[in-house]
C-alpha cells in the first residue's frame, strides 16, 4: 500500500506544482454563467435546480454505498446475510420515488421550453450565416450586412508554433474584426443558416445555442436586460472543419440610442434597395 | 436461427433506408412541418379561405441565400410584408446568372419557425421546377402564397427563405 | 491479456499450433484472447491519440499539431475506442465467458466466430491507413455529420468501408452470442438462471443486430451522396442534412448501451462475489436491462436538441430520456442493496467495480442534467458533454472491462496476478481519470466548446490539470499490461475458486479452464449447484 500512498502524494504534488504556471488564474470559472438575458437566467436557475437535486440524490446514494463499504467489511468480521436477495417493496419504492423526482424536474423545464419557443413581438431580425470559418450578419430590412471573423492578433498568435504568447493577446481567440451590435432591452430575433456545413451559434451569456444548417433557417431570440450593455463572447459550437475553433462570436450590446446612431452610420453610403411594401407594417407590439 | 437472425439484420439495413421516406411522413403527421411540401403547389381553391379575424396580420419576411459566392445575384424585391391570413399575395425575387454560362438552378425553400411550414401555402413558385438561366440573364420570379388562417396565434412572424443552388447535375436528378 | 491461452495446452489434442492456431482459431478461448489482445492494442493506439489531443490542449496556442490533424485525432480516437477497443473487448469477454457460464463446450458457430474476429484487423488497417494518405484521416467527427463529412478527401471511402466491415463483424459476433445462449445452455440452465453477464450480453446482441445495419445504411447513403449523385442529405437536391443525424442517432443511442450493458453484467457478477452475498433483485436487474435497451430506441434525438425541433418533439425526447434514469437507478440501488449486510473485501476486481459504481453514477447525474432541454441548449457540444460521456465510458465501460479481466484472469490462465500491483494500477487509474475528466465539467459550463484545438486563456488552468490527469491515466495503463504479463508468465498458481464468494458454472470448472469448457456437459447436479448459489 505504500506504493499507493506515494503515488497519490505525487499526483497531488504535480497538480499543485502545475497551478502557478498559468498567469491568468481562472480557477473560479466553475459554473454556468448566469447571463444577461431573461432566458439565460431562467436556464441558469433550471441548471442549478437539477444540480442540487443531483447533489441530494448523490448524498443519499453515495452515503449508502460508503456506509455499506465501511460497516460491512470482512476485515471487521462482517457476516453476510445471504437470505437478503430481493424485496418487492424496496423495488417499488426505488422505482416510484425517482419517477416522482423526475416529474418535479420536468415541470419547470417544460415551462422554460415554452418561454423559449415564444418568438412573438420581436423588434429586430438579424440573419446569421455560418461560413467556413467566419460569420455573416445581415440586419434584415436595414441594409446593413457584414462578415465577422477572428481578429488579426489572435489569428497570428494561433498559428502552429507562432512563438507568440496567447496570454499576451487580449481576449485570445474570442475577438473579431466586426462585432455584432445589438441594442439592450430589445427582443432580437436571430435567424440561423449556413452556407457550407453545419455550424452552431453560441453565446453562453445569452443562454442559447442553435445549429446553423445549410438550406434550413432556424430561429432563436434573446433580449438583453436593460443596463447590461457590454461585450459578450461566444464560439461556434458544431464541428465545422479545420478552423472550427477559430470562428468566435462577439456581440456588443449598446443603448438603444447608440444603436440607432451606429446603424445610421453603417447605412451611410449604402443605397437602400430593399424597402417595405404593401400596407404599412402592422405594429408589432 | 442463424438465418433468421441474418434476416433481422438485413431487415434492419433496409429499415435504415426506409427511415428516409418515414422521416417525411413523420414530419407530416406530427405537424413538424415538412419543407418538401413547399416544393409542391397548392390549388387556388384550397387556399382561398377567408380569415376568421380580418384584423389579424402576420409579418412575412423574405430571405435569399446563396451558397456560392459571386456567381449569382439573388434577392427578394421586398424585405417584409404584413399579410392577412387567408388572402393571396404575390412577391418577387430577382436572380441574375453571373456564372458565365447557361445553367440551371434550383431554389430550396424553408420556413422559420418550422411549425409554420404546414400553414404556408404557395400556388405558384419558382422553386417548383428548376430554373433555366442563360448567361447573364436576369429574371424576376414571382411567388404567390397564402398564409393559412389556422396558423397558431402565437406565431406573428414567418420567414420564407430560399437557398439558390446552382448545380446542374443535382437538379437534373430531381427533375426526373 | 497477452498469451493467456498458451498455458492451457493440456486439453488441446487436435488444434494446430503456432500461427495457424490463431489464424484458423475456432476455439472460443483462443478467439476470446485474440479479441482481447486486439482490443488492448486499439486501446493503446486510441489512447495515444487522446494523449496527442491532451498534449495540444495542455496550454493555449498551437504547439504540436495542425488543426486539421487535431480533428483527425478526435475523430480517429472515437472510432478506435468505440469500435476497436470497447466493443471487441466485450466480444472477447463474451467469447471466453458465455460458454463457460451457460455450460457449453464452445460457441455455437465457431467458424463464423473466426470470421467475425479476422474482419476486424482488416477494418482497422483500412481505417488507420487513412492517416498516411494525402488529405489525411477523416476529420469530421466520428458522428460523420454531412455536409462536413462529405468534404473529406480520399479517406472517405476507406472510412466507410472500414465501418461496414466493423459492422459486419459486430453483427456476426452478436448472432453467435444469441445462438449460443439460446441453443447451447446445459440442461437445467434456464434463461432466468443465467449469470447476469449472459443476460446483458444477450440484450446487447439483439441491440447490435437491430442497429448496426442502420448505421451501415446511413453510411451507405453518405457514400452514394458523395460518389453517385444521390441527395439523401444534400439540401441542394432536396435532401436534409438533419435527417442523417436522426438516422445516425437512431443507431447511436442504442450503441451507447451496447457499450455499457455488458459492463452492468460484469459488475453484477463481481459485487456479489466480493460481498459474499447473492445479487439483490436478480429478476429486476434483468427487466431493468431490457427496459434500458427498449428505451434506447426512443431517445435518440436528445443528441441533437439544437437542430431546431418542434416543441412537442423536444418534450417527448426530454421525458423519454429522463425515464432511462429509472431502470438505471434500479440497478444502482440493487448493487447497493447487494453490498448491504454483506461481508465485503477489496481485491482489485472489486475496487474497479466500486469505482465503476461511484463514477458511472456521476456520469448518470450529468446525463440527467443533459436531458433537461433548456439546460442542454447551454451544455450541448461543450466540454460538459465530453466530461459526461467519458465518465460513463472510461470509469464506466473500460473500468468494467478491466474489472472483468482481473476477476477471470485466474480462471483463464490458472495464475494469480500481483494484488499489490493490481491495486497500484487501480489507484493510479482512478485518481488519473478523475483529474482528467472532472475539470472538463467546469470547462464546459464556463463555455468551452468541444473539438477545438486551441482555446481562450480563461480555460487554461483546468485544461492543464486535465492534461496532467490524462498522462497519469494513460501511462498507468502500461502497468495493466505488465501486471497481466507478469501473472501469465510467473504468477502464483491459482486455486479453482480464487475468490471465496464466486458462484456460477464458470467457477465450477477446474483452473485453468479446460480448452473445451464443458465437454462433457455439466451434469444437472453441477448446474443446480452453480445456479443455486447465484440466487
Amino acid at each position: 500500500m505504500t506504493y499507493v500512498y506515494r503515488s497519490i502524494a505525487l499526483l497531488l504534488a504535480l497538480t499543485v506544482v502545475a497551478s502557478p504556471l498559468t498567469a491568468h488564474a481562472e480557477w473560479g470559472d466553475l459554473n454556468m454563467p448566469v447571463g444577461v438575458t431573461e432566458l439565460s437566467k431562467e436556464i441558469h436557475s433550471l441548471h442549478m435546480t437539477i444540480f442540487w437535486w443531483c447533489v441530494a440524490i448523490g448524498v443519499f446514494v453515495f452515503g449508502w454505498m460508503i456506509w455499506s463499504l465501511v460497516a460491512f467489511r470482512k476485515s471487521q468480521g462482517a457476516e453476510p446475510d445471504v437470505t437478503m436477495t430481493h424485496s418487492t417493496k424496496a423495488e417499488i419504492i426505488w422505482t416510484v420515488i425517482p419517477v416522482v423526482i423526475l416529474v418535479i424536474m420536468a415541470i419547470p423545464a417544460a415551462r422554460t421550453l415554452i418561454a423559449i419557443e415564444d418568438t412573438r413581438d420581436t423588434e429586430l431580425s438579424i440573419k446569421v450565416t455560418g461560413y467556413q470559418w467566419k460569420w455573416h450578419y445581415d440586419y434584415l430590412g436595414k441594409d446593413v450586412k457584414f462578415f465577422s471573423k477572428l481578429d488579426r492578433t489572435s489569428d497570428e498568435t494561433r498559428q502552429l508554433n507562432s512563438g507568440l504568447d496567447p496570454h499576451a493577446v487580449p481576449d485570445y481567440l474570442l475577438n473579431v474584426d466586426n462585432p455584432l451590435v445589438v441594442p439592450e432591452d430589445t427582443k432580437v430575433r436571430v435567424l440561423l443558416t449556413a452556407q457550407d456545413v453545419i455550424h452552431a451559434w453560441w453565446v453562453p451569456q445569452f443562454g442559447m445555442k442553435k445549429d446553423a444548417i445549410p438550406g434550413t433557417v432556424n430561429e432563436i431570440w434573446f433580449k438583453v436586460d436593460a443596463g447590461k450593455t457590454g461585450v459578450y463572447r461566444g464560439q461556434c459550437a458544431e464541428l465545422c472543419g479545420r478552423d472550427h475553433g477559430f470562428m468566435p462570436i462577439v456581440v456588443k450590446v449598446v443603448s438603444k440610442q447608440e444603436f440607432a446612431t451606429w446603424l445610421a452610420a453603417q447605412q451611410t453610403g449604402a443605397t437602400p434597395t430593399v424597402a417595405s411594401r404593401e400596407p404599412a407594417p402592422s405594429p408589432r407590439g | 436461427m442463424l438465418l433468421r437472425l441474418l434476416g433481422v439484420a438485413g431487415g434492419a439495413f433496409a429499415f435504415g433506408f426506409a427511415l428516409v421516406p418515414l422521416y417525411d411522413v413523420l414530419c407530416d403527421i406530427t405537424g413538424i412541418g415538412n419543407s418538401k411540401d413547399l416544393l409542391r403547389p397548392t390549388s387556388i381553391t384550397a387556399v382561398n379561405t377567408p380569415s376568421a379575424d380580418p384584423d389579424r396580420r402576420v409579418m412575412v419576411e423574405f430571405v435569399a441565400e446563396l451558397p456560392t459566392v459571386g456567381s449569382w445575384e439573388f434577392s427578394p424585391v421586398v424585405y417584409e410584408m404584413a399579410v392577412q391570413p387567408g388572402k393571396l399575395y404575390e412577391v418577387d425575387y430577382v436572380a441574375r446568372n453571373l456564372t458565365g454560362r447557361d445553367t440551371v438552378a434550383q431554389a430550396i425553400p424553408n420556413i422559420a419557425p418550422g411549425k409554420a411550414t404546414a400553414f404556408f401555402r404557395k400556388t405558384e413558385c419558382f422553386c417548383f421546377t428548376p430554373q433555366h438561366f442563360a448567361q447573364n440573364e436576369e429574371r424576376v420570379m414571382p411567388v404567390r402564397f397564402v398564409v393559412d388562417p389556422a396558423l397558431p396565434s402565437h406565431i406573428d412572424r414567418v420567414t420564407l427563405s430560399y437557398t439558390f443552388y446552382d448545380n446542374s447535375t443535382r437538379v437534373a436528378a430531381i427533375e426526373d | 491479456m497477452a498469451n493467456t491461452s498458451t498455458v492451457d495446452h493440456h486439453d488441446d489434442h487436435h488444434a494446430p499450433t503456432g500461427l495457424k492456431r490463431w489464424l484458423y482459431a475456432t476455439n472460443h478461448k483462443d478467439i476470446g484472447t485474440l479479441y482481447l489482445i486486439f482490443a488492448c492494442t486499439m486501446f493503446f493506439l486510441g489512447g495515444a491519440m487522446a494523449l496527442v489531443i491532451r498534449a495540444e490542449l495542455f496550454q493555449p496556442g498551437l504547439q504540436f499539431v495542425d488543426p486539421q490533424f487535431f480533428n483527425s485525432m478526435t475523430t480517429m480516437h472515437a472510432l478506435l475506442m468505440i469500435f476497436g477497443a470497447v466493443m471487441p473487448a466485450w466480444t472477447g469477454l463474451a467469447n471466453w465467458m458465455i460458454p463457460m457460464q451457460v455450460g457449453a463446450p464452445d460457441m455455437a458457430l465457431p467458424r463464423l466466430n473466426n470470421f467475425s474476429f479476422w474482419l476486424l484487423p482488416f477494418a482497422f488497417t483500412l481505417l488507420l491507413l487513412t492517416l498516411f494518405i494525402p488529405g489525411g484521416a477523416p476529420a469530421g467527427g466520428w458522428t460523420l455529420y454531412p455536409p462536413l463529412s462529405l468534404q473529406a478527401g480520399d479517406s472517405f471511402p476507406l472510412t466507410i468501408f472500414a465501418i461496414h466491415l466493423m459492422g459486419i463483424s459486430s453483427i456476426l459476433g452478436a448472432i453467435n452470442v444469441v445462438v449460443t445462449i439460446m441453443n447451447m445452455r446445459a440442461p437445467g440452465m434456464g434463461l432466468l438462471n443465467m449469470p447476469l453477464f449472459c443476460w446483458t450480453w444477450l440484450i446487447t446482441a439483439y441491440l447490435l443486430i437491430a442497429v448496426m445495419p442502420v448505421l451501415a445504411g446511413a453510411v451507405t447513403m453518405l457514400l452514394t451522396d458523395h460518389f453517385f449523385g444521390t441527395a439523401f442529405f444534400t439540401a441542394a437536391g432536396g435532401g436534409d442534412p438533419v435527417m442523417f443525424q436522426h438516422i445516425f442517432w437512431f443507431f447511436g443511442h442504442p450503441e451507447v448501451y451496447i457499450l455499457i450493458l455488458p459492463a452492468f453484467g460484469v459488475v453484477s457478477e463481481i459485487i456479489p462475489t466480493f460481498s459474499r452475498k447473492p445479487l439483490f433483485g436478480y429478476e429486476s436487474m434483468v427487466y431493468a436491462s431490457a427496459s434500458i435497451a427498449f428505451l434506447s430506441f426512443i431517445v435518440w434525438a436528445h443528441h441533437m436538441f439544437t437542430v431546431g425541433m418542434p416543441l412537442a418533439g423536444q418534450l417527448f425526447f426530454m421525458l423519454s430520456t429522463m425515464l432511462i434514469a429509472v431502470p438505471t437507478g434500479v440497478k444502482v440501488f440493487n448493487w447497493c442493496a447487494t453490498m448491504w449486510k454483506g461481508s465485503i473485501s477489496f481485491e482489485t476486481p472489486m475496487l474497479f467495480a466500486l469505482a465503476f459504481l461511484f463514477l458511472f453514477t456521476i456520469g448518470g447525474f450529468s446525463g440527467l442534467m443533459l436531458a433537461i432541454v433548456p439546460a442542454d441548449f447551454q451544455y450541448h457540444d461543450s466540454y460538459f458533454v465530453v466530461a459526461h460521456f467519458h465518465y460513463v465510458l472510461v470509469p464506466g465501460a473500460v473500468f468494467a472491462i478491466m474489472a472483468g479481466v482481473y476477476y477471470w484472469l485466474p480462471k483463464w490462465s490458472g495464475r494469480m496476478y500481483s494484488e499489490k500491483l493490481g491495486k497500484l494500477h487501480f489507484w493510479l487509474s482512478t485518481i488519473g481519470v478523475n483529474i482528467l475528466f472532472f475539470p472538463q465539467h467546469f470547462l464546459g459550463l464556463a463555455g468551452m466548446p468541444r473539438r477545438i484545438p486551441d482555446y481562450s486563456t480563461q480555460f487554461a488552468d483546468w485544461n492543464m490539470v486535465s492534461s496532467i490527469g490524462a498522462f497519469v491515466f494513460g501511462f498507468s495503463q502500461l502497468l495493466f499490461v505488465y501486471v497481466i504479463w507478469q501473472a501469465v508468465r510467473s504468477g502464483e498458481k491459482a486455486p479453482a475458486r480464487p475468490w471465496e464468494g464466486a458462484t456460477g458454472l464458470d467457477w465450477e470448472l477446474p483452473t485453468p479452464a479446460p480448452y473445451h469448457s464443458w465437454d462433457p456437459p455439466p451434469t444437472r447436479e453441477v448446474v443446480a449447484k452453480g445456479v443455486a448459489q447465484q440466487h
